[in-house]
């Protein structure tokens, strides 16, 4: 038999992996999996209505197959309530893989100035949004408890 | 002809099939899925005569479709 689907879909469902990275944080364990979404259709006003409704100020543009076109973030979200997703959202972003180790996710968000990133399979599908916020905490949090266990050991 | 199956399949045979991881051993050595063995895909022929068992069924997987 084949999981054709892999490791990648595997780690993306947040499901437990045995060997020496098992347990640490990636874009896919700490990307949230509550962020809103839109489709191309809606419009800025109603989408902008929901996203502030649900306490987000970001949201994902997915098509009917829940591939990623684009992200709407505060600048955006801010646009005449008249325009069309397609026209107001950010075409193209990049999109990360589920497995990327949180300390590599803070960095490309720092260096890139990105707000907010999308964590997919590699097919494009929405796993999670990953906010710089959340991944800085992790890192940060990481290195914490790393020092900690080198004073115990030291000790 | 290989059969293609799911992730819910693969939870529902845990314990019941042999899994088998068919990335470089460096990959599989920073995580895998639990129970999973090992056997690269360039080994792989050599490897799967004297590692599985023909009686158990056995589930590949690599990194995704792709």
């Amino acid at each position: 038999m084949d999981y054709v689907d892999g490791k990648l879909d595997w780690v993306a469902a947040g499901l437990p992996t045995e060997g020496k990275d098992a347990g640490k944080p990636t874009a896919g364990s700490i990307a949230r999996h509550d962020s809103p979404t839109c489709e191309l259709s809606e419009s800025l006003g109603e989408v902008k209505k929901r996203v502030r409704a649900t306490g987000w100020d970001s949201c994902v543009v997915i098509n009917s197959e829940q591939v990623v076109l684009g992200t709407l973030g505060k600048k955006e979200l801010t646009g005449d309530p008249e325009l069309s997703i397609e026209r107001a959202m950010r075409s193209g972003p990049s999109t990360y893989r589920p497995f990327v180790p949180i300390g590599e996710m803070a960095h490309e968000l720092v260096d890139r100035d990105l707000p907010i990133a999308p964590v997919t399979t590699s097919d494009g599908r929405l796993v999670g949004l990953l906010k710089r916020e959340d991944a800085l905490r992790a890192f940060h949090e990481g290195r914490a408890h790393r020092r900690d266990d080198s004073a115990a050991m030291a000790s | 002809m290989p059969r293609f199956i799911e992730r819910a399949e693969v939870q529902k045979l845990a314990g019941r099939t042999r899994l088998v991881e068919v990335l470089p051993a460096r990959e599989f050595e920073k995580n895998h899925l639990p129970g999973a063995i090992n056997l690269p895909l360039r080994q792989l022929e050599t490897l799967a005569r004297h590692t599985l068992d023909p009686a158990r069924p056995v589930v590949v997987y690599c990194w995704d479709s792709a």
